[in-house]
This record gives structure tokens, sequence and C-alpha cells, in this order.
């Protein structure tokens, strides 16, 4: 094989089918595979100004970090009583955009959903960038970062453990867990497309690039039926862990007891709310990426109107946890619980709360609308509404309900510095470049599933 | 060998180029030379500056790498240096001194001349910290926040530490020389030209000095002078009782007790013994009936004003009224009452009524601000009462009765005049101080010699031609007298830090010809000649720290004077009144960081001074907390930022003085506003006319807390009611709600059982005054960093104990409450269980320990303490001051200096409970009850703080905590709380009505 221009078919937009008109093994091969193996020189101009930009917001999150580490926490805005800011913000936030990646590919992938195929690649890739981005934030928020090692349990002189209690230990695992099977699974998924990158490498130092990562696959029926076993194993252990880590992460709020986070809902809401913003998310990144690289064909418009249907269903249940705290409140007769609510839509930072409404709730209502699910400016919109919503939401949900809590004399205000800013700003750096070099080292959408997809695509004709 | 700068290297080279026994000769040869000598004296090796410049940073290696070779010898370059003498180790240790064993020595410590009995711990030669001396009448056991914070001044780096002559270091043998030669100038002219001015003085060994001096030169003149002067008490007992006359009251006889803009329980010497008497009077127990009333009128929220059971807020000027209305109602001759608005009025009537039915157990209290007028009245109602003699006592003066802000005026004139040619100005800071209207900073410059002796080198040294570093109290040798009279010595706990300082003793004994004699020698001389003859009475003295039998003697005076006619009615408009700063004082403590992250009673504001302003002016000026306003009175304008405080006199605006310093002290500087700046001679207290503008800037005031109402959650915090009712039905508290019990369980399980020790707090809300000394004992005792007005900005101050301020109540006269919030040791402890790494963790006693070494620092903690009590090291606050090597001797051995990022709070003081579990176990028995005194219950005056073992139903803590009106704060959650407070209880007098204290349920 050769990476020999192959005739591809014309671009066009699809609405009713996950694969546009005319689509061949050797152009669905040619579509992804050419866009790796592209020479550097003729790579197309929006991705290196796009990853040197990535690059510079990397280097401000460095810059951010070395400060920290070098002055402390305390160049944030985190106090007595908001000890969590920032931090835990956007750590529950990037961790919450992972989600979606992981519900693409292993979810669909049990209940053999067809139109995962063309997104889940990238999807999963935004997961392990956002868990990466996420995981950062509880290693550097502690107060001495360099003994952060005291979480795990290993047998030291110390003579210690973790305090097993503690849903920050039980974070430690879900995180490290949910980080571990999503490489894994997504490193599987890669291997046959890598091979096929290699088979048509021109380079040497290409070919050997890709060799080494194929792990010698060579498409064997054997090989495809062990990756296929692989595959469904780490599928089915993913699955529980979609709904298992935001769970946890719930639990840093839920079990402890103050007003706003000791709150039954908040496991299944805290899952709902992720796929919401991680959905929203995925056609962030995928909107523009299409069109750049010219993949209309393979990422049609019924994708997108999918990913709509499934945000409207997870944002529903988010709301009907808004509504839920609500009720609780009142049922419960709770007095702090009660002022809670009170403070939220009325207090001081009673605007974050309707950001978060309006963001939330009534905007991507539009998207009950058929003809807004496939409006890509609009619901381009609306996903960053989502994104913006759901950031909103944490925030809610960790300052205002630390502001105030039992004691009204120790009730404080919380306002983010520009560090807690540099470093959320620079955690988008991580995220893009890592995600630049993604789509450029390898293939951002699985060549062989989509080509598998082809085969069943044409065979129902 | 030649004299150049001598570096290490040369040394090497010098050592290397000998053989082997020679090596030794050849190191004395060279270490005879002087500039080996200098190399000695250097601190760094002449490289060091070399590190910041890059390019000379290979020649710094090259030299520390000298450095490194010759290790032995470069080790005596740094820090604590062996005397060049031959020395010897002991091989017998010194009596007493075991390391890691701290010692108490008696001392005193003076606040405006007055003398409060101390116990300071020791440890290894390092005084740590103050206790009270529990022998002291002035202590009995207690102290202020000053005191507290007063051993951080002994450490503090921006100390003056030596002695300046016009501006440049100067050695004290010529000041020796130049101050004989002045002194002797002054004989021919009997001594017309010198003048002394100190504090208010009651030292008998310096008033036997300087009345020496003044036999000897008879023209002489000493002026006794502080801007928080008692003048204004002194003219009224003289007009009272046609002499001079010192008051003392006995609150632990009074019934009734009307305070007339006095803030008794805060006054500098006495304050503390009276706390302690007022609030003995006012504790509810099992089966009291009856508690002492206390009536308070002022026009900004005091102290004494937050104990009252009925406060009216009340111009400065209208209390005079008030105090005519009082005693024209009880009949005294002369007295006729002025109008009277309603409120006023029926205050009046309830107070009048209370005192006539108390008798000789009533007192009426007049405040050191209020005219003379104001004063004779008062002691003309105390004498209609029968009061003199049983709740009033009254004694010989004690400090000079004509000392004070006049004193210093007709001073300044003399100085105008060109009639002083010497003047000594020990421990008072007149330059910055004095009145707008006394120009004594002025006036200085038109002085010879100037002489100025004190801690620092403040605005006064600045404008003095000398300055001489004084010493502090717990490094030099004097004597003193309490409030009461009682004479003690102030006894040294460490031989003065600074050699260039001196004491007052040593400068006066300049002046009288008698340098060579030490301050030692003179107070042992002043005392063997007054009874304190042999040795060993001499160290019962030192001891015991405080001389037998010296208190003044009380002879009751007959009223001589009449009740003058009311003076001019007030003027309308905004009054302004003057106060010392709750926390900094006059200034003196102005660069004393602990003192100035002490939140102020109310407002809780650190590192400033608002101008506190009533809530309706505040709206009628259209201002904010933190708007600036400009107030132009006694021909001063200052700008200042306001803070509203509920409960202030409609139209008063009161000024804290002692901010606004421009002299070079780190902490000092630049904080607050210079309230002196519009403080006028003839109305030093307040002045009426004021014209108050907004500005429309802004300023920033940190206050370390920023709610104060309960949102209805009182039967959470602060549970309440009258003795009445509790006379009715003791179990009224518990009643009024279901979780007012602690210790029950509400849980499936069983707990754990304590078998051993089981510590417990009580706290008695009725006994706290809010007078913050137990935030300072804390400070001291537990090695709390200060983290700077801009940390506190953003929420992160670092006191472990705090005393919450709340309102109810209509918010111009509102009912006040405050409770002391610490770590309560919650049995089922929210903090516990979120730990990730176990850093905070339940003790077999009961303790929730910190163990800061393994703290990581997550946080998590403080986010479920539902109190609030935990505290974070954001930064590196333990180098507060920028490390200051002076500071970490201060530093409480026993307890960990915590790094940045490490989650801190109080633990009960277990080093306290340790100390005490070691003594025990040695000698083989239990703790007993009290023998275990957390530093918060040990300092406060009011004694509302009890600790001990809950196992042990005997035990002081555990009968508190069996009282019918104890209850434990958000009991709702289950916490179970190891502190308990008891119920917050007032007497009211029914004609007042009952409403005052009513409760959100």
């Amino acid at each position: 094989m050769s990476a020999q221009p192959v005739k591809r078919p014309p671009v066009v937009e699809t609405t009713d089918a996950f694969l546009g008109p005319n689509q061949t093994y050797e152009s669905v091969t040619a579509t992804i595979g050419n866009i790796v193996l592209t020479p550097i020189r003729k790579t197309p101009w929006g991705w290196p100004l796009g990853f040197v930009i990535a690059a510079g917001f990397l280097m401000l999150y460095l810059y951010a970090l070395t400060t920290l580490f070098v002055v402390g926490v305390g160049i944030w805005g985190i106090n007595i009583p908001v000890a969590w800011g920032f931090d835990i913000i956007n750590f529950v936030w990037w961790i919450g955009i992972g989600h979606a990646g992981t519900l693409i590919s292993a979810v669909l992938l049990l209940f053999r959903q067809d139109w995962r195929t063309s997104i889940n690649r990238a999807a999963e890739a935004m997961t392990i960038f956002a868990v990466a981005c996420a995981g950062i934030y509880p290693l550097v928020h502690t107060g001495r970062p360099w003994l952060d090692y005291w979480l795990l349990p290993y047998p030291g002189t110390l003579g210690m453990w973790p305090q097993f209690r503690s849903p920050l230990e039980w974070d430690v695992f879900a995180i490290s867990t949910y980080a571990t099977v999503s490489i894994l699974f997504w490193f599987v998924g890669l291997v046959p497309d890598i091979a096929v990158l290699r088979d048509r490498a021109q380079h040497s130092i290409v070919r050997k690039f890709y060799g080494l990562l194929s792990l010698g696959w060579r498409g064997s029926a054997k090989h495809w039926q062990r990756y296929e076993m692989a595959s469904l194993i780490l599928a089915g252990l993913s699955t529980p862990l979609v709904l298992s880590v935001h769970s946890i992460i719930s639990f840093d709020f839920a079990v402890s007891q103050v007003p706003g986070w000791h709150v039954t809902v908040f496991p299944p809401y805290f899952v709902a709310g992720a796929v919401y913003c991680g959905f929203a998310m995925v056609i962030v990144l995928l909107t523009p990426i299409r069109r750049w690289f010219g993949l209309q064909n393979l990422i049609t418009m019924k994708h997108f109107d999918l990913m709509a249907k499934v945000m409207l269903a997870s944002g529903l249940i988010v709301g009907y946890g808004y509504l839920s705290e609500i009720f609780y409140a009142w049922y419960s007769g709770n007095i702090y619980e009660q002022y809670l609510i009170t403070i939220r839509t009325m207090g001081p930072y009673a605007w974050s709360y309707w950001a978060l409404i309006v963001l939330n709730i009534i905007i991507p209502q539009l998207l009950w609308i058929p003809k807004v699910r496939t409006n890509l400016p609009l619901l381009y919109f609306i996903s960053i509404c989502i994104n913006i919503g759901m950031w909103f939401e944490r925030w809610v949900i960790v300052v205002l309900s630390l502001h105030r809590d039992f004691m009204p004399s120790s009730w404080g205000f919380y306002s983010p510095t520009v560090w807690d800013w540099s470093l959320y700003i620079g955690s988008f750096g991580l995220f893009f470049f890592l995600f630049f070099l993604f789509i450029r080292l390898l293939p951002m959408i699985s060549i062989f599933e989509v080509r598998d997809l082809v085969h069943k695509t044409q065979n129902d004709h | 060998m030649s004299n150049e700068p001598l570096e290490l290297a040369d040394v090497r080279a010098h050592i290397t180029a000998k053989k082997s026994p020679e090596y030794w000769r050849s190191l004395d040869e060279l270490a005879g030379s002087p500039a080996f000598e200098d190399l000695l004296k250097r601190e760094f090796p002449s490289g060091a500056s070399e590190w910041r410049d890059p390019a000379s940073r290979r020649a710094f290696l090259k030299v520390m790498g000298a450095a490194l070779a010759l290790g032995g010898l470069s080790g005596c370059q740094f820090a604590l240096k062996q005397p060049q003498e031959k020395i010897v180790p002991y091989v017998r240790q010194p009596e007493l001194v075991i390391p890691g064993k701290s010692l108490y020595f008696a001392t005193s410590m003076l606040r405006d001349g007055f003398a409060t009995g101390l116990l300071v711990e020791s440890h290894e030669g390092r005084p740590t910290k103050i206790e009270g001396n529990p022998d002291h009448g002035a202590s009995f056991g207690s102290t202020d926040l000053f005191a507290q914070g007063s051993i951080l001044t002994l450490y503090d780096p921006d100390r003056s530490q030596s002695a300046l002559s016009g501006g440049k270091p100067a050695a004290w043998d010529v000041f020796v020389a130049a101050a004989g030669a002045a002194v002797a100038e002054q004989r021919a002219k009997q001594g017309a030209g010198l003048r002394i001015l100190t504090g208010p003085s009651t030292s008998p060994t310096l008033a036997v000095q300087i009345g020496a001096i003044l036999t000897a030169l008879p023209q002489a003149r000493w002026v006794q002078y502080a801007p928080i002067s008692r003048e204004n008490a002194a003219a009224g007992a003289r007009q009272a009782f046609g002499s001079d006359a010192h008051v003392v009251y006995q609150f632990s006889k009074a019934t009734a007790v009307v305070a007339l803009d006095s803030d008794f329980m805060s006054e500098a010497g006495s304050g503390v013994r009276y706390s302690r008497e007022i609030a003995v009077r006012r504790k509810v127990r099992k089966g009291t009936t009856s508690m002492l009333r206390l009536y308070v009128a002022e026009p900004s929220p005091s102290n004494t004003g937050n104990m009252a059971d009925h406060r009216l807020p009340a111009r400065a000027s209208q209390i005079e009224t008030l105090a005519r209305a009082i005693a024209a109602g009880l009949g005294v001759a002369g007295a006729t009452a002025g109008a009277l608005s309603e409120t006023e009025q029926k205050w009046v009537t309830a107070a009048v009524a209370d005192l006539k039915a108390a008798g000789s157990t009533a007192v009426v209290v007049v405040g050191n601000g209020q005219p003379a007028a104001v004063h004779a009245i008062g002691h003309a109602i105390n004498r209609q009462l029968g009061a003199n003699g049983t709740t009033v006592l009254t004694t010989a003066p004690l400090v000079d009765p004509q000392g004070g802000i006049a004193a210093l005026a007709a001073l300044t004139n003399d100085m105008n005049s060109g009639a002083v040619d010497m003047l000594l100005i020990s421990e008072v800071n007149p330059a910055y101080d004095a009145p707008r209207d006394v120009p004594f900073a002025d006036a200085l410059g038109k002085v010879k010699l100037s002489v100025h002796h004190g801690l620092y080198n403040d605005e006064t040294a600045a404008k003095a031609t000398w300055h001489i570093p004084a010493q502090h109290y717990l490094e030099m040798w004097s004597d003193a007298r309490a409030f009461d009279g009682t004479a003690s010595i102030v006894q040294p706990l460490v031989a003065p830090l600074y050699d260039a300082t001196r004491s007052l003793h040593d400068i006066i004994g300049v002046l009288g010809g008698t340098a060579a004699t030490s301050a030692f020698d003179t107070v042992r001389a002043y005392w063997q000649a007054n009874g304190v003859t042999d040795a060993k009475a001499w160290e019962k003295v030192l001891n015991d720290g405080l001389i037998g039998g010296t208190t003044s003697k009380s002879t009751p005076l007959p009223i001589t004077g009449t009740i003058a006619a009311p003076s001019a009615a007030p003027a309308d408009g905004f009054e302004v009144i003057f106060r010392p700063d709750p926390t900094i004082y006059d200034g003196s403590y102005a660069n004393n960081a602990w003192l100035q992250e002490t939140p102020k009673p109310y407002s809780k504001v650190v590192w400033d001074n608002p101008v506190y302003i009533s809530p309706k002016a505040a709206t009628q000026l259209g201002v904010t907390d933190g708007d600036m306003i400009s107030i132009a009175v006694n021909g001063g304008t200052l700008k200042a930022a306001v803070w509203t405080l509920p409960g202030q006199a409609e139209q008063s605006l009161t000024v804290h003085l002692g901010y606004g310093r421009s002299f070079e002290g780190r902490v000092a500087k630049n904080q607050g506003f210079n309230g002196y700046s519009i403080r006028s001679a003839a109305a030093p207290w307040f002045a009426g006319g004021a014209q108050v503008t907004k500005t429309g800037e802004h300023y920033d005031l940190a206050s370390t807390q920023g709610h104060f109402s309960m949102e209805g959650r009182d039967l959470e915090i602060i549970r309440r009611g009258t003795i009445e009712e509790f006379t009715k039905n003791e179990e009224f508290i518990h009643e009024q709600g279901h979780h007012a019990e602690g210790g029950k369980e509400l849980s499936l399980l069983p707990g754990w059982e304590y078998k051993g020790y089981a510590w417990g707090m009580s706290i008695d809300m009725n006994a706290c005054n809010g007078c913050n000394a137990c935030l300072t004992a804390c400070q001291s005792e537990n090695n709390i960093a200060t983290v700077t007005k801009a940390e506190v900005l953003r929420g992160r101050e670092m006191l472990w104990l705090r005393i919450d301020q709340y309102y109810t109540g209509d918010i111009n006269a509102p009912q006040t409450y405050n409770m002391v919030m610490l770590c309560q040791q919650c049995e089922n402890a929210p903090c516990e269980i979120v730990c990730p790494v176990a850093a905070t963790v339940h003790d077999s006693e009961g303790l929730n320990n910190m163990v800061y070494n393994r703290c990581v620092g997550t946080k998590y903690c403080s986010n479920n303490c539902p109190y609030k009590v935990r505290r974070f090291n954001f930064l590196q606050y333990a180098d507060d001051n920028n490390g200051a090597p002076t500071l970490k001797m201060q530093k409480n051995p026993d307890v960990t200096v915590r790094p940045r990022g490490v989650m801190e709070k109080c633990t009960f003081c277990v080093q306290r409970i340790n100390e005490a579990r070691i003594n025990a176990d040695r000698e083989k028995r239990t703790i007993a009850d009290g023998e275990i005194i957390t530093a918060c219950q040990q300092v406060c005056p009011t004694q509302a703080i009890a600790f001990g073992n809950i196992n042990d139903p005997q035990s002081a803590v555990s009968q508190l905590k069996g009282q019918p009106h104890t209850y434990i704060s958000l009991g709702s959650l289950n916490t179970r709380p190891r502190v308990s407070y008891l119920a917050k209880m007032k007497t009211l007098n029914a004609e007042l009505g009952s409403a005052e204290t009513e409760m959100v349920h």
C-alpha cells in the first residue's frame, strides 16, 4: 500500500447516515491515514498555529505550577472557610469532561451502537488528556505536594497506612484506575490502525515509530479474535468506571456534612453532569477538526444529532438534580440546607447560580428542536454554554456551600487570583498541546472500525 | 602578616605551608593577628556579597571550597560565638537549670505606671510566656492581652539597639560625659533648665532617686505624662474630697453597678482585678437566684458595656446630664436633673431604683474620659449611697495627681520660651502622641540637650539630640506599685539582649551623680531601708512577686465639694470621642504584630483603627464600612475609614489612638489613622461640633468576622435567658431545644469507652467580656504566627481561638453577645474521617489531635469542620517578620512550629497535658484536678474557662458541665463536642422590659 492519492469522494453533509456517500475502504484509509502521514511541510497551516498557541499556554501552566511549588498554595484565593476553590472546581470539571469518551467507547460498544465508531477515538483521547489535566489538580492542591505519596498504601518505615474512610483516599484509587483503564483501552484500539500506518509509512523513521507501537500486529484472524476479546473485556471494565469515578468524586462532597454537599442525589447527578459536559466538549472539539481535515463524510450530521440527544437527556437528569436539591432542603426541615438555597438564589453569589440555570437548563432546551440539533453553529454555541454552565455548577457546589456554612461568624468570600486563572487557562494549554500532538501522530478516527462500518453499510444496500 | 583583609583561602595557605607539628603554633600566631580577628568578626566571608553577582560567582565558589576545607575554623564565624577568654563547660549543672524544664520567675509589668504581678516562664534562659501571679492583687493569676503581648516586644527586632547622638551611634560613656556636663551647668541655676518627663510612675525607688535630684536642684521639674491620662479623675477627686485621692473599687461587694462612660474592666492596672470581681458576682450556678446588675451608659461599645444588663448608648457629652439625673434621683444635695429623652429617662429611673435598693452595695463608676465635674458627681452619689468604705475605697494618690496632658502643655510652653536647657524623656512619645495644640515636637528643637530614652527609635527619638535605648521590663531591675498600692519588684528574666540598653534608674543615676551604682543596687538599697532588710526577706519578695503589707490604707474621705452648675449644653452635630486602642493601647504596642493582629472587640478589625460610626449616622452620611470620611474638629482634619458599629451613640464618632505611625517599625509603620492629629489639650476625650464629610475614597479594612447575625440559629449558637427565668425553672435552657445535652449518644453503635482521663472544657458565657487576653495567650503559648493585614483580607488569620461577636435586636441599641470559639474536640469529629492520611486523629483521652508532621494539607478537614476552628498555613507564616532570629527565641519549645502547607488548631494545650502526665507518672499518681491549666484558661481575667477530666465527677469542669444551663453549640449535628457552654444570663430590671434577651426559636 502507499500513501499515493486515492480518489476521495467529495465532501458532503449527511444527516441521515453515519457515513457520507460513496465511501470505500481505500477512501476511508486515505482520509484518516493521510492526516497523520502527510509530510511535515505539507501539514495544513492550522495545525502548527494551534500547536504553538497551545504550547504557549502550556508554558503558562508550567510557570504557574512552578510558582505554586516555590511559594505555596497561598498564591491562590483560597482561605478559611473556602479552603477549596479553583483547584477542586477545575479538577471536577476536567474529570467530568473525560466521561463522554469512556461512555462512547465502552458503553456504546457494549450496546453495539455503530455511530460511535467515527467519534470514539477522538473522544477517548479527550478522556485521557482531560484526566491528565484533572489528575494534576489534586496532586498540586495539597499544602505539601511533595508528600502526596502518603496517600498511597505502601509498606514503609513510617508504619502508617492512609486513612481509608476519607473520600479523598477513594479518589486516589478511582482516578488512577480510571486513567489506567482508559489508556489501555485507547491503546489497544489503536494497535490495528497503527499497523496500517506502519504499512503505509514511506519514511523509515516513521515506519519504525509506528512499527514499535503496533506491537507486531499482522492482522491475522487470531489477532483479530484476541483483539475483539480484549476490547470487550476492557469495555466491560470501563463501563462501571463511567459510573464509579464520578460517583466517588461526588463523595468528596456528599460524605461531608457541609450544607449543599451532604446530598444523597450527588452520585447520579454528578455522573449525568459529567456525561452532559463531556458530550458538549466532544462537539466543541470535533466541529472544527472535522472541517479543517475534511472529515465530514466520516463524522456526519447524524452523529451530531445523536450526541445532542444524549446531551439533552443527561441535561434533564442534571436539571432534576437541581430541583431535588431544592426539594430536599425544604422537605428535610434542615435550617442550614434551607439557608443555603436562599443564599444560592439570592445571596452575593446568586449571579453564578442563575448563570448555571440559564446555561445548563434553559438554553439547552433548544435541543428539543430537530433543526437545532443539526445546525452546527447553534449546536456549537449550546455546547460551549453547557461547558461553562457545568463549570458554574462546580463553582456553586464548592464555593457557595463553603462560604456560608454553620457558624455565621466564620462566613467569608472567595475570589480567584491571577494564579488560579493561570493554572486553569494553562491547563487548557496542556490539554490542547496533547490533543494537537494526538491528531498529528495518531489516527483520530478508528480506521478499521469505519471500514467495518463501510462493509456493513454496503452489505445493507 | 600584612594588614590586608584576610580570606579563608589565605588561612588555609598559611596553614598548609607548615609541617604537621607547626600547624597549631601557626594557628595561634594567626589567631593573634588583627586581620584574623576581623575575619572572625565578619558574619560572612567577604565573598558572600558576590553571590548575587553572577560574574564573580565562580570566585565565590572558590572561597566556599576553602571554607569547606577549613570547616572547623569557619564554624566559629557564624551565630553564637564563644568568648575569647578561656571558658570551662559546667561539670555540675547550675541549680534549677534542667534542659527541657521551664522555670518561672515573678516580676511585674507596668501599664501607665501601675504594676501587674506576673510569673514568667523561661526555657533555658529565654523568657517565652507570661502568666499572671496568683498572689498579686492586680492579677490573681490572670493578665490582660497587653501583658501577653509584651513578651513579643522583648524580642522585637525593631527595638532600638544602640545609643544615638544626633542620629549617629554613640557610646554610653559619651552620653555620661555630656549629661554630666549639662547637669553641672544646671547646678549654677538650681536646675531651672532641667526637666524630667516620664510616664506616670509608682516606683518608690525612682521617686527617691528623682527626689534627690529635685532636692539638689530645686528649680528642676519632674513631669509625668501619659496620653491616656487620669488627670480628670484626679481633679474630680480633688473637687469632691478637697484633697488628692486615689479611688479603688471593690466590686466583690457590689450588687448594682452603674458605669458612666467607664470601661473599668479594661483599665490599665486595675482592669483584670475588676473584671474578676464583676464576673464572680455575675456567675450563675445551680441555686443562684440573683446576680450583680450592671448598667452602662457609654458612647461607644466597650468590654464593660458588653457585660451590661442595661446598656444605654449615649453621647459622651450627655453623660454629665445622666450623672446629674441619677444624683438628683438619689437626692444628692445640689443636683438637678436636666432634659432627658424618654429612653434615657427610663434608664435613669431604673438605675436609680436599683442603686437605691442596693444602698451601700451599689457603686457608680465614672470613666477617665469624663470631665472632673462628672467624677465629682460620681463621688457624691457613692457617698449618698453609703458606698464609701464598702464598694469604694479612697487611698493616698499613687501617681502624680498633677501629671497629665495639662502638665505636658505647661512643659511645652517652658520649652518654647527657652527655659528648658536639658530634657530627659523616658518611655513616653509626646512628639507623636501630644495633642495637636501642644507643639511638643517643635518645642523639642529649642532644647539644647534632649535625651530620649525608650524601647524604639520613635518619633520623639528622631527629634531628640540623644537617644538611649531602654531595657524591656524583662531585662531590668525596678519596682512599682499596683493600683491598690501593693509594691512589687520588677525582676529581670534575662540579661539585656542589647548591650547599649539602659534602664531609667541608670540614666537618673547619671543625672544624680550616682552613675556607678547599678539599678539592682539602687532598688535593693531602697528596700533595704524600707523593710526588706535581710537576704532571706529579699529572696521571699522576689519569689512571691510582691512586698507584703504595702497595700494602701484606705481612709474614707468626706465630701467637701459641692456640685457645680451644669456646664454649657453640648453642641449638636457630631462629637468625636478619643479612646485608647483596644489592642495597641496609646500606640505603645503599635510594633507588636500579635496585638496588631488581635481582632478589636466588636468590629474584629485588625491592623487598623477605623472610626466607629453609628448605623444611623452612616446612612445619613451615605457611607459603608471602609469608606473614607474627613473629620474636621479641634482645628485639625483627619481622613479615616469608617466602620459601622451597632450600639454606637448616634452622633458619636470613636477615634482610637495609637495608629498612623511614621517611625521605622516594620509592624507599626503606615497602619491606620493618627487620631492624635485631631486631639486637643482642652478636649482630649471628646469634642463636639465636628464637621464630617464623605471623601468618596475607599480603604480596605481587614476584619476577621464578616457576619454578625446569628441568622436564626440562636439555639445552636448562643442560648440565653435571665436569672429570673432561671430562678423559676433551672432547666429552661435545656427545654429550649432537644439538642442541649452534649454527652448523649445518638448512634446505633456503642461509643468508645474512656477509661482513664477524658479532657473537657466548659466556658461560661456569663463571665466573658471579650477582652481578648485568651487569644494572645494562646498565640504566645502555641507559637501561632501572624499573617499581615493582606492575608487577613484574604481570610487567612491564624488564631486558634477566636471571640465571635453577634448582635440581636435593635441595630441602634442591640444586645451584644460574644462566644469564645476554639476547637470543640468533638467525639464524632467531622474532620477526622475526611483526612486521607490520618493526620488528625482521636486519642484515648478524647483529644482531637493534629499530627503536624503527617499533614499533607488537603484542607478537607477545615471544610468539614462546622465550627471553622482549623487554621491553615497557606504560606510560610512561621517566618513572620521575615523570620527575624530574635523572634524565634520567643517560641515555646514544647510546641511544633508549623511550616507552610500544614493545618493547625487548638488541642487543649496538649503540651501542658503531657507535662502534667509526665510529672504524675514519675510520682506514680494520677493527674489532680486543676493541675492542667490551658493557656486561655490561665489568662482569663473573669475565669470564664474551666478545663479538666470529665471522667472525674468531682472535677471543676464536670461540676460545670452538670449545671442546668449548660449547652453545646451546633448540637443538632451530633458532633458531641467536649467543649460546652454555660448559657448567657442577664438580670433585668422589670421596668426596662424583658424582651431584650428574647431568642429566635
